[in-house]
């Protein structure tokens, strides 16, 4: 191992994050830390998980896409971020693609996601979702 | 005061996740076997500098002269070689080996590598002129530089017109980087944006010229043998205060004996009442 993911291997080891089995097509619940003046509170967003990138090392990130009141919005979080309180797989989408910007493009009925009924936790991850 | 900077070579770049939630992006450098070869004084050579080596080279490659050189300042042969300017008091001994703590996080340094190589680059790269316009008559030449001057007075091109050429491969200082995090353990110096040069390639780091010196930084440097002697005299005081601690737990049961023994000595004379002297 060269030093540079060494180092990084002992920062994704020292923030200790629970990140859950998700990818492209879940619907997940972010809870991000948000500070208001001097109070920090934890906002949740929820939305489907459009992409993830960068694998699961330190410079991962994924991109949840979600309907705000007619608007589309997506937001990149980091997957290491300390922002981030907790990931939640609220439903897990059966889809084909591992990005799914093709959403963009849809709007309603036409952008749904079937759920997937089979779903079998990879051996190793936490099975709490 | 001038102090000496030092040699490091560029691992690579990461990002550090802070307590607030902020992300840096830091390149990691490393200090390899950084010693000081020779030293410059103002008697013998007109200035006062150190000369550092860094990485380790095989000895055979080392051409005659340069291990003769070596072996009178009795270190191993060194990758790379590089002056620092120091002040005449912040000379270091030769042999002596730099740690990364010379740097503390917060500190803002200056850092000098030799650019990645681009090649033959033309104007709007190199030089980030604007090129021609896409229609309206122009043709071929989108991305020509244009007009080099006037006219018959003066009749030539400037001197160092901006044109297209080499780019990169040269000496490039970034200053004002900012120490994040150093690691002297394994020799690591993270300070915050890019570095010029590629991976694994050799820089130098200096304090940074344009901010005031910090005054906690270590004069002349932060040697290894410095560490050491640092923590010998930690071990020795701890011993000390150990060995203190021990006499005085034995003097304490030698005067419990004592007490023991003359309250037994006492005991025939005087039941009860001794077991508080001790």
């Amino acid at each position: 191992m060269n030093l540079i993911a060494e180092i990084e291997a002992e920062q994704v080891a020292a923030l200790a994050k629970d990140i859950p089995d998700f990818k492209a097509g879940d619907t997940i619940r972010v809870g991000y830390k948000v500070t208001e003046g001097t109070r920090s509170r934890v906002q949740n967003y929820e939305g489907v998980c459009i992409a993830r990138k960068n694998g699961t090392g330190i410079a991962g990130s994924f991109t949840v896409r979600k309907i705000s009141f007619g608007e589309g919005v997506e937001r990149v979080f980091p997957l290491h971020s300390t922002n981030i309180d907790s990931i939640t797989v609220v439903r897990r989408g059966r889809v084909r693609r591992a990005k799914l910007y093709y959403l963009r493009a849809r709007r309603g009925k036409s952008a749904r996601i079937a759920e997937v009924t089979n779903y079998k936790p990879i051996s190793g991850a936490e099975a709490n979702t | 005061m001038l102090r000496s900077g030092v040699i490091a070579k560029k691992v690579g770049m990461t990002r550090l996740f802070m307590e607030d939630g902020k992300q840096i992006p830091v390149t990691v450098l490393q200090l390899d076997n950084l010693q000081v070869v020779a030293q410059r004084t103002a008697e013998k050579d007109g200035y006062s500098a150190v000369q550092l080596g860094a990485g380790t080279a095989k000895a055979k490659r080392v051409s005659k002269a340069m291990r003769g050189h070596y072996a009178t300042a009795n270190v191993a042969p060194k990758r790379k070689i590089a002056e620092f300017r120091v002040a005449p008091e912040n000379l270091i001994g030769v042999g002596e080996e730099i740690t990364a703590n010379h740097y503390f996080e917060g500190q803002f340094v200056d850092v000098s590598g030799t650019s990645i190589g681009k090649g033959f680059q033309g104007a709007m790269k190199r030089w980030n002129f604007g090129g021609l316009r896409a229609s309206h008559g122009v043709s071929i030449s989108h991305r020509s530089h244009g007009s080099t001057g006037q006219c018959q007075d003066p009749g030539k091109v400037f001197k160092g017109k901006k044109m297209a050429g080499h780019m990169g491969a040269a000496r490039v200082t970034t200053q004002n980087l900012q120490v994040v995090r150093t690691d002297a353990d394994r020799g690591l110096i993270m300070v915050k944006g890019a570095v010029p040069g590629s991976k694994g390639g050799w820089v130098t780091i200096k304090d940074a010229v344009k901010k005031a010196v910090p005054e906690n930084v270590i004069y002349p440097a932060a040697l290894k043998s410095a560490a050491a002697e640092a923590e010998r005299l930690a071990a020795e005081a701890a011993a000390a205060a150990a060995a203190e601690e021990e006499a005085a737990a034995k003097a304490a049961a030698e005067a419990e004996q004592a007490a023991m023994e003359a309250a037994e000595a006492e005991a025939p004379a005087a039941e009860g009442g001794d077991e508080n002297e001790s």
